[in-house]
């Protein structure tokens, strides 16, 4: 698969609030996190994170381990609730939301330690990531109604048609426990996919694969991103991942940005290379 | 003011049998995760043991202890060995139902050994004639059994926490508890460790046995499974795992229950017993002294 | 795809034919006389268990929680439907009728007593939620052995803690406390029970089989990735632990109204673990299994009557080593090991 050809992004320059790419400017941000932060029984984990991603943006969230990266995720899907600040999907507040709900209001993620339903088929799995956008209730369930019929045909055509992103659906019957590492991952995503959300977080994705996989799969987020035309909001170590299809980047370090800007920005921002480094310079690559 | 005081006293006296046998549960349960629901039955087997060394024998009660407490020990390492060890990777569910046949074979075994008929179980502690003290003409009477009760819980208490906190056996134990699969790294044993768990269990619910047989003297082969229960409830009270737990929430448990059947209704103090305990989950979901923790993401 | 599909299918066509023909032979069996009155008389209480270890199955195998109180559902169920039936013997003088009434307003009973328990079931996890149903298994009990309603031509009469009903002419007791219901109208047939059963089955393998089902499975599965494609915790849990309370009642009312007495203790910690036996040794989520091992293990004791001594200690036993050689890769090497070698020498 060619890579999709895409304009090349300007970004509103740092210290703006924002790392939109200059074609969602005039749109308003599908996410918008103002100073939010969580503290675990004193210790502050995340502080005065504040962000902002556009609607079809590819944005990546990068730092050294246990900078709290996850647990922004972790904040965004209220996972965690957050100790302060707060959150706007759409411009709504997801305040008192539960992860559900936020997920409903339009986020959906995949985990770092993948979190399949392991006895359940490839399928069904896909399947439970369309569960709200099947209409039917526990009594047509119960009594085989035409309802029911009718949705799991609608339901099974739908999942087939999203496994197809990962040329998947020949695996639609298998046990998802039993997949291979990879296909988990891959797995995962359409699971994500076939919430219908507005904003994807990918935790470290391509955690685990060769270069050639991971360069397919960054063709495949961007294919993603093209065809629903969501914002993506990723983790991940790989540095040519990041550097080679995110459009803003943020970076983390003992919970605080310490950075943000276009990836030229960041890869030549000397406090992100102190953060990953360390303070003695020494000529190194990421 | 004194009836009160008399049912407070009785209440810490049963609270105190149960936090012994709750510290069985709770210590199994910090280590091997397992819920040993067989606990309840070496209760009663330890005080057969006793029962039968002092009656049939004639043996100093004293005696009659130790020497149930070496029973209950050895039986406790024998019922690890044979049957839980052999499924320390089995899923929990399998563990459980392991234990529960365990504990129907303790019970059946004893029905078969000593008959399902009664037995009354003799007063041990009564020193100079008199079996306890009164005071105040009679209105507040202390038994040497609720004394001795008491007593027997706290000095457990202080031991115990003194050999799991200074003691390098006790260290290991902690340690295991914590991840065993670090433990062992550092070249702790962890078989055995937990066979010293699962005997200190045991041999606490032996004196339990004693104690409580002491207190309320008919001895039957089910004569365990209540307080088997109720410790049980005791020990997730105070928060499975933690051993200041298991005192608080056995203490806690036998007062409400006392309280319950001297203020409310004798037929329903199990259930105000077991609704309480539902209350206190709902408030805090790991009971009163155990750890929250946080579901890693 | 298919493939997978026809397996769940098939292996649910298969248990609706096992129990479809188990009640043929047997039912055929019984009335040609061939069935010995012990094992006659076994039938609807097989059936009842049969019914409360597949509710129960969906608790622990479907949604994969531990239940140790489920006897407390049958209990409230076998004590609703048989005041029922005492109730409408003149209003519903049909018994079949007033079986199928009696099941259906046991059910909703226990589905009202699944919802009060759900509450604080679905705040915890784990071993908490073990004991949870525990302590509401006892508490159930425990309100039952005090409760007394009495009936006279001004209709039903309750009273708590101890019996201070005064009963106008002709009135008469229905539940006596402790002494549960005496003297109850044996309604339930062995036909009535192969029904309850195959509703039961459609039931649990309709709803596994759908949407709220998948639902179900994700939150045992994984729980915190079924809420983030946003599945409703508290929604589902509660369908499965109230649907599962439902039938777990009507299994309690067939199996109280094929006795003559009832006492409330029959409805103990023990009779909870009893029907958590079943699921476990017929397998998690495995409906076949929890029917042949309800089916077995009720028969057996039985069987073995002329052990009676031995009969527990056997049970425990067994018990015991089932679950060691099942679960022990050990053990259970040794025992495939030694059947293939007897395979072997017998080709």
């Amino acid at each position: 698969m060619a890579m999709p050809k895409r304009e090349p992004t300007k970004l509103v320059p740092v210290p703006s609030t924002s790392i939109i790419p200059e074609r969602d400017v005039d749109k308003a941000p599908i996410l918008e996190c103002r100073h939010l932060g969580i503290d675990f029984g004193g210790l502050t984990a995340v502080n005065d994170f504040d962000m902002a991603i556009g609607r079809t943006e590819i944005a990546g969230l990068i730092g050294p381990n246990g900078a709290g990266k996850t647990t922004v995720f972790n904040l965004l899907t209220k996972v965690y609730q957050p100790t302060r600040g707060n959150i706007l999907l759409d411009g709504v507040s997801t305040q008192n939301m539960s992860t559900a709900q936020v997920n409903k209001a339009g986020i959906a993620r995949t985990f770092q330690n993948i979190r399949l339903f392991d006895n359940l088929s490839v399928e069904d799995n896909v399947k439970l990531g369309l569960h709200n956008h099947i209409h039917y209730g526990m009594f047509q369930g119960l009594f085989r109604l035409p309802g029911y019929w009718k949705e799991e045909r609608r339901a099974h055509e739908r999942a087939l048609e999203l496994l197809s992103i990962f040329d998947m659906e020949d695996m639609a019957g298998a046990k998802a426990g039993s997949l291979p590492y990879g296909a988990q991952r891959r797995l995962e995503i359409v699971r994500a996919l076939a919430t219908e959300p507005k904003l994807l977080l990918l935790d470290e994705p391509a955690a685990g694969m060769n270069p050639s996989e991971t360069a397919e799969l960054m063709e495949n987020i961007v294919k993603i991103r093209d065809t629903f035309q969501i914002a993506i909001l990723l983790i991940e170590h790989d540095m040519s991942l990041v550097m080679g299809i995110c459009e803003g980047i943020c970076v983390l370090n003992f919970g605080q940005i310490i950075a943000k800007g276009s990836p030229e920005d960041i890869a030549n921002n000397p406090v992100v290379i102190e953060a990953y480094l360390g303070k003695k310079k020494e000529d190194t690559g990421c | 003011m004194l009836t009160f005081l008399n049912h407070l006293i009785s209440g810490i006296s049963l609270g105190s049998v149960y936090a012994i046998i709750a510290l069985g549960y709770t210590m199994v349960y910090g280590i091997a995760k397992m819920l040993n629901f067989a606990h309840g039955d070496v209760i009663m087997v330890g005080a057969y043991v006793c029962f039968f060394m002092v009656s049939s024998f004639g043996l100093h009660p004293i005696i009659g202890i130790l020497l149930a407490m070496v029973v209950c020990t050895l039986l406790g390492i024998v019922i690890e060995r044979l049957a839980y060890k052999p499924l320390r990777q089995a899923p929990s569910l399998a563990v459980l139902i392991t234990a529960i046949g365990m504990s129907y074979f303790l019970q059946n075994a004893a029905q078969l050994l000593w008959t399902s008929n009664y037995k009354m179980f003799p007063a041990f502690f009564t020193f100079g004639g008199k079996n306890g003290v009164s005071f105040f003409d009679g209105r507040l009477n202390l038994s040497w059994t609720t004394i001795v009760t008491i007593l027997a819980c706290l000095v457990i208490m202080v031991v115990l926490t003194l050999f799991t906190d200074k003691t390098k056996l006790g260290k290991a134990m902690r340690a295991c508890s914590e991840d065993k699969g670090a433990a062992q790294l550092m070249g702790i044993n962890v078989n055995t460790t937990i066979s010293v768990t699962f005997a200190i269990g045991s041999a606490l619910a032996a004196v339990a046995g004693v104690l409580l047989c002491s207190a309320y003297p008919t001895l039957m082969p089910t004569t365990g499974s209540m307080p088997g229960i109720k410790a049980f409830t005791a020990a997730v009270f105070g928060g499975i795992g933690s051993i200041p737990g298991a005192l608080l929430g056995g203490i806690l448990l036998g007062i409400i229950e006392i309280f319950a059947k001297a203020y409310i209704s004798t037929q329903v103090s199990d259930a105000i017993v077991f609704a309480v305990l539902i209350i206190v989950l709902l408030v805090k979901p790991t009971g009163l002294l155990g750890k929250q923790i946080r579901e890693k993401v | 795809m298919k493939l997978k599909l026809s397996k769940t299918t098939r292996i649910n066509f298969l248990t609706y034919a096992v129990v479809i023909v188990a009640f043929v032979v047997f039912q055929s069996l019984s009335s040609a006389g061939a069935l010995s009155s012990t094992l006659k008389g076994q039938l609807v209480p097989i059936c009842a268990y049969v019914v409360m270890a597949l509710s129960l199955n969906l608790t622990v195998g479907v949604l994969g929680e531990l239940s140790l109180g489920h006897a407390g559902f049958v209990s409230v169920g076998a004590f609703a439907g048989a005041v029922a039936s005492a109730a409408l013997t003149t209003v519903i003088p049909i018994p079949a009728l007033r079986l199928a009434v009696s099941m259906v307003i046991g059910a909703i009973f226990a589905a009202i007593a699944g919802v009060l328990i759900g509450i604080p079931v679905l705040r915890l996890r784990g071993d908490y939620l073990a004991i949870v149903t525990l302590a509401f298994g006892e508490i159930i009990k425990s309100l039952i052995t005090n409760f007394y309603i009495g009936i006279d031509g001004e209709g039903l009469h309750f009273s708590f803690l101890s019996n201070k009903l005064s009963l106008g002419e002709g009135g008469r007791m229905i539940l006596n406390g402790p002494m549960g219901i005496p003297g109850i109208t044996r309604i339930s047939t062995f036909a009535a029970g192969f029904i309850l059963t195959m509703i039961a089955l459609i039931v649990i393998f309709n709803l596994v089989n759908s949407r709220s089902g998948r639902a179900i499975m994700a939150l045992r599965d994984n729980r915190i990735a079924a809420e983030s494609v946003g599945i409703n915790v508290t929604k589902y849990k509660m369908m499965a632990f109230v649907t599962s309370a439902a039938l777990a009642g009507a299994a309690g009312c067939l199996f109280s109204l094929g006795q003559n007495t009832i006492l409330p203790s029959k409805f103990d910690f023990n009779t909870s673990i009893l029907i958590l036996v079943f699921v476990v040794l017929g397998g998690q989520g495995r409906m076949l299994g929890s029917i042949i091992a309800a089916a077995a293990l009720t028969i057996l004791p039985e069987v073995l009557r002329e052990f009676a001594d031995y009969r527990m200690l056997v049970y425990a036993i067994v018990l015991i080593l089932v679950m060691l050689i099942t679960n022990n890769p050990t053990i259970s090497g040794f025992f495939a090991r030694l059947f293939r070698r007897q395979k072997g020498d017998e080709t």
